[in-house]
């Protein structure tokens, strides 16, 4: 027993010396340097004060957030009516398809999000753009640049989200056993019938999963929007950015990430309280 | 009827998908410095510019150099976690593991303004090592989830039976642990690897303006204006991507790598 101790410590002293202090201390510091005053000379002065978070109450920060959540909830739900489909389709599909539609969903998050954003601005731009195609289809009058928009952003989101609910959804769809839909295929249920009344309710839990990852990723983006939206619609993510950085207002920055975090968070139970009064009808 | 709709689903999804990256890799081709698509006099004079332009390169090279040793770090963490965790039940490691996984699931801007005020605070920010070791903490979800399941996949029965037939402790980790786990051990690698070559907004924060990785240095050039040369660095970055996971389907059972049934 005692060396079962001398060997656990002996395993897991460099792993959790990185992870406490490179995880849950500079979090607690964080929630420290929230409460400091602002000193314009250097971090934070001495001493605790509310300050930095009485400066959040105003309109500027409120939209921001608005803002957030309205592009999560949009990510979120298409990412699951996208991604649930998709990664069925994918289950059911011989070895090597499967393995080509898993390297192209890899390949594209192998690419950065300031990337994607990019070629999603040049995607929509007014010169070679996808208006081009829409003028030439008839669609629409004259090319124009979709760019900076609401619907642009949320595009770009989307993109980058869609590989990780796939990758969420995989494990649970690809070992779902095919006999139970065909069950039900046999007892006359249509596929679509089939699908919802078998397949969806025993992937609840990843698709919870799916849907809280897609709040926290859209929550935290910081690059898509600056790039492929205008100010108006930029999240809190991009304010605490240029807090920091143009700023160099460390407490504020801090205060409002404490904020962003508090906003995820209640969003993250409200969905899990959601999903869980569902299972109980 | 159901069979026409679902392949113009996923042709529609295809191309979505791709599309983005066509764009990226066509632009890189063109001649001019302009953005055209499809490339106009198609030609490699961007990919030459890139590797002639001491900046570019030193971007690139910092962000290979970040993530290998992010990459290597990370599993530095997860190994033993995991192994505490399958071998002893180690509540300790499971702790540690959860852990890990709470810093994953922190909003990326949280976690940038985290590492800000810690790297500040000890008045080393702008380090390689800095982004580094901020990368191997926050991904370290990713080698503790494909290791934990290689240790998930060992059988008992094989522990038990080298052990009847008098295999000693570091026997059975050379000759039926390690084998098992190598691979889960590399995909867990990759991941991390791939990501923090990709990461923008911890690097960009942790950087204090003192160090360019290439996201950083194409989200700078973005906002200056086009050049296609960081078209070239995406180019790169998605040959590395293509080439690291079709090896990984290669050498290894891609999907069951990522979870799926055997």
């Amino acid at each position: 027993m005692k060396t079962s101790w001398l060997k656990q410590s002996a395993l897991l002293a460099w792993p959790g010396f990185l992870l406490i202090s490179l995880a849950a201390f500079p979090f607690l510091l964080l929630l420290r340097i929230s409460l400091a005053p602002y000193d314009p000379a250097g971090l934070w002065a001495e001493g605790f004060t509310l300050s930095a978070y009485r400066a959040l109450v105003q309109p500027e920060v409120f939209g921001a957030i608005l803002n957030g959540i309205e592009l999560s909830a949009s990510v979120a739900a298409a990412s699951l009516i996208l991604g649930f489909p998709l990664t069925y389709f994918i289950t059911r599909m011989r070895r090597r398809a499967q393995i080509l539609w898993l390297i192209l969903l890899l390949t594209t998050l192998t690419l950065s999000d300031v990337l994607i954003a990019f070629a999603w601005q040049v995607m929509l731009s007014k010169k070679i753009g996808l208006s081009n195609i829409l003028v030439m289809l008839g669609i629409m009058a004259e090319p124009m640049s979709l760019t900076p928009s609401r619907g642009a952003v949320l595009s770009c989101l989307i993109y980058l989200m869609l590989p990780f609910s796939v990758l969420t959804l995989y494990p649970s769809l690809s070992r779902l056993d095919n006999s139970l839909v065909e069950a039900a295929r046999t007892m006359g249920a249509s596929p679509f019938k089939a699908f919802f009344s078998v397949i969806v309710p025993m992937a609840r839990a990843p698709a919870t999963m799916t849907v809280l990852l897609a709040i926290i990723f859209t929550m935290g983006a910081y690059a898509p929007p600056i790039v492929l939206g205008a100010p108006k619609q930029w999240p809190l993510a991009v304010l605490i950015g240029s807090t920091a950085q143009a700023g160099h207002d460390l407490p504020r920055a801090a205060a409002m990430a404490v904020l962003l975090m508090l906003a995820t968070a209640t969003i993250a139970l409200f969905t899990l309280l959601l999903t869980g009064r569902k299972k109980r009808l | 009827m159901t069979r026409t709709l679902r392949f113009f689903f996923l042709m529609t999804l295809a191309s979505f998908l791709l599309t983005p990256l066509l764009i990226v890799a066509g632009v890189s081709l063109n001649n001019v410095q302009q953005i055209r698509f499809p490339p106009e006099n198609a030609s490699l004079t961007w990919y030459s510019y890139f590797f002639n332009d001491p900046d570019w390169m030193a971007a690139f090279i910092n962000s290979l150099r970040i993530a290998i040793l992010a990459a290597l770090a990370s599993v530095s963490i997860a190994l033993p976690i995991c192994y505490a965790i399958w071998k002893y039940a180690s509540h300790v490691g499971a702790l540690l593991d959860g852990l890990a996984r709470l810093s994953f699931l922190l909003p990326a801007i949280v976690v940038s303004i985290v590492f800000l005020v810690f790297f500040s605070w000890l008045g080393i920010i702008g380090r390689l090592e800095d982004i580094v070791f901020s990368h191997a903490v926050v991904f370290a979800t990713m080698p503790l989830a494909t290791i934990g399941m290689g240790f998930r996949t060992i059988d008992p029965a094989l522990i038990e039976a080298a052990a009847l037939m008098g295999a000693n402790e570091s026997d059975v980790l050379r000759t039926v642990v390690r084998p098992i786990i190598t691979p889960y051990v590399a995909c867990g690698f990759v991941f991390v690897f791939i990501v923090s070559l990709n990461e923008y907004i911890i690097a960009n924060m942790v950087s204090g303006f003192m160090i360019q990785t290439l996201p950083i240095k194409v989200f700078n050039s973005l906002r200056m204006g086009f050049q296609p040369t960081m078209c070239v660095g995406a180019v790169l970055f998605m040959l590395v991507g293509i080439g690291a996971f079709s090896l990984i389907a290669v050498i290894g059972d891609l999907p069951k790598l990522l979870g799926g049934k055997e």
